[in-house]
């Protein structure tokens, strides 16, 4: 919200951040959405409709968006055997290599700004084979060339067992996919508004760009209408906040 | 239903656990009890080692900015929608706690170990990560079983709390509690020297009794001791029976960004008598 460019006053950014998310997410049977996390979980939910099913959603906190019953260990036991194919992470701090930082910044273990803790990142990132990060704050306060805290790698050495890791970074200015055997950012889509300069001024690494980068598409008309009316009753069990202020929900 | 004879009261259950034990806690939709948390603090509690399974928002935040707690393990501390947990940022910016960085199947893994009565539990992960580094009492072997070698995992130590603590949906004269679906609470009783359990209500008969309940309850052989307090988690929820008191909780963050405010809600709605929700 906010922005200004060809897009606005088409749609929100949190329309366009939910359904790029969601196009994301195709093809993954089981679509797990932690801790503070009301986007990616609203792209999880819209995924799980637009497929009747076929892709589930597991959402943190949620007694009813969460097809689980065993408890709090029962999400990373399933992502251990390989039964989680999509989770979020999010990060105060997250550098090039997509390492990422739930911690705090500078020295440990007293900091200069402590953040809640890595939660499940340091097994989930390990476990899960496409991860999403997600960050809305596109600064370089954010994208560091290096993270003060390693929370969870961004890459594993040969030999240490790792079925799962980034796919992509998602930002209020871009889209970023992640190159694995580079470990580095490729720059695949901007938002409406932003500019490739931008993003190169706001972003504290370096990131592969190739020459034509274009725009992120724009939502589909019928799942806008899906995210205010079934995903944001959907959602606002989880982050009543949340569906209130950003997807105007009334319910 | 009225309370049973042989239930104590939240407050007594505060001065059951001593100053400096280590205390397990459920995440926030796990059940926390709240009520004893207030009780804790009216008793002036001093040195608690807090054990967040695996996480924490309002409870380990209220207990840290009133003095409560020395160390605390966790894999997150956050007010979740309303913003960072501050006495907890606080305190840890401050070095007023020590801070064991944990992630959260890890701590699921230590009272695992624990309820099994094994020294360790491996998990898959982690290796490369600052919370390892930072862990002497994490370690890491060779998978023993992996053909050609190599294959590091960690190995978490075996961890029992002094304390399990947490509020439950129902107890029953015979002294079960029931938990539903919140397996950390019972893997927390399972794995701890001693539980103690608030219950949000009185259930009419033997829970162990019913197979549509048997499987959610925990029976006296893990439980020390439980009370009666009704809408015990307040101002967070209780699962299947009350949200978040959502003003509420945006309220007392904006309280305790700064240490008078802090003190404030503290009198207000903790030392003034038994807060009322």
């Amino acid at each position: 919200m906010g922005y200004t460019g060809e897009y606005a006053g088409e749609y929100t950014r949190e329309e366009l951040l939910i359904c790029a998310i969601a196009r994301m997410l195709e093809g993954c049977r089981n679509i797990a959405v932690g801790t503070a996390s009301p986007i990616p979980g609203s792209a999880a939910l819209l995924m799980q409709a637009l497929t009747g099913g076929t892709s589930r959603a597991s959402i943190l906190g949620s007694n009813i968006h969460n097809p689980f019953n065993d408890g709090g260990p029962e999400l990373f036991d399933r992502a251990g055997q390989g039964r989680v194919d999509a989770f979020f992470l999010g990060g105060g701090q997250i550098d090039g290599e997509a390492n990422i930082n739930l911690v705090s910044t500078g020295p440990y273990p007293e900091p200069d700004t402590r953040f809640p803790g890595s939660f499940g990142s340091a097994y989930l990132y390990f476990s899960v084979p496409r991860v999403i990060l997600f960050r809305e704050e596109h600064s370089r306060r954010v994208f560091v060339d290096k993270v003060d805290f390693i929370s969870a790698p961004g890459w594993s050495p040969p030999g240490v067992h790792r079925p799962g890791g980034p796919h992509a970074l998602i930002t209020s200015l871009c889209i970023f996919l992640y190159d694995k055997e580079h470990r580095r950012f490729r720059l695949d889509g901007l938002l409406p508004g932003a500019t490739l300069e931008q993003v190169r001024d706001n972003t504290g690494f370096d990131f592969d760009c190739p020459d034509d980068v274009g725009p992120v598409a724009p939502p589909e008309p019928d799942w806008i209408a899906l995210i205010h009316s079934r995903i944001a009753e959907e959602i606002s069990e989880t982050y009543p906040e949340f569906a209130r202020n950003r997807l105007d929900w009334q319910g | 239903m009225d309370t049973p004879e042989n239930y104590i009261s939240a407050d007594e259950i505060a001065s059951r656990i001593p100053d400096g034990a280590l205390i397990g806690v459920p995440k926030e939709d796990g059940g926390v009890a709240m009520e004893v948390t207030r009780a804790l603090i009216r008793r002036g509690a001093r040195n608690l080692r807090l054990l967040t399974v695996p996480v924490s928002s309002m409870q380990a935040d209220i207990l840290i900015g009133a003095g409560c707690v020395s160390e605390i393990e966790t894999s997150g501390v956050s007010m979740g929608e309303f913003g960072y947990a501050p006495c907890f940022r606080r305190a840890v910016q401050d070095g007023a706690i020590a801070m064991r960085d944990a992630t959260c199947p890890a701590l699921y893994a230590e009272l695992q170990a624990s309820e099994k009565g094994s020294p360790f539990q491996p998990l898959r992960g982690i290796i490369g990560s600052d919370v390892l580094a930072h862990r002497a009492d994490w370690k890491v072997i060779d998978n023993p079983f992996a053909e050609g070698g190599g294959d590091p995992i960690v190995l978490l130590p075996a961890v029992r709390p002094d304390v399990a603590l947490f509020h439950a949906r129902y107890g029953d004269r015979h002294g079960n509690v029931w938990v539903g679906p919140k397996r950390e609470c019972v893997l927390l009783a399972h794995a701890s020297a001693s539980t103690f359990v608030t219950v949000e209500e009185i259930w009419d008969g033997n829970l162990m009794e019913d197979d549509r309940m048997l499987a959610g309850t925990i029976p006296p052989v893990y439980v020390d001791a439980v009370a009666h307090a009704k809408r015990g988690a307040w101002p967070l929820s209780l699962a299947n029976c009350y949200g978040r008191d959502c003003e509420h909780l945006r309220d007392y963050v904006k309280a305790a960004k700064s240490p008078e405010g802090f003190a404030d809600y503290l009198k207000q709605h903790v030392h003034a008598e038994q807060a009322v929700a």
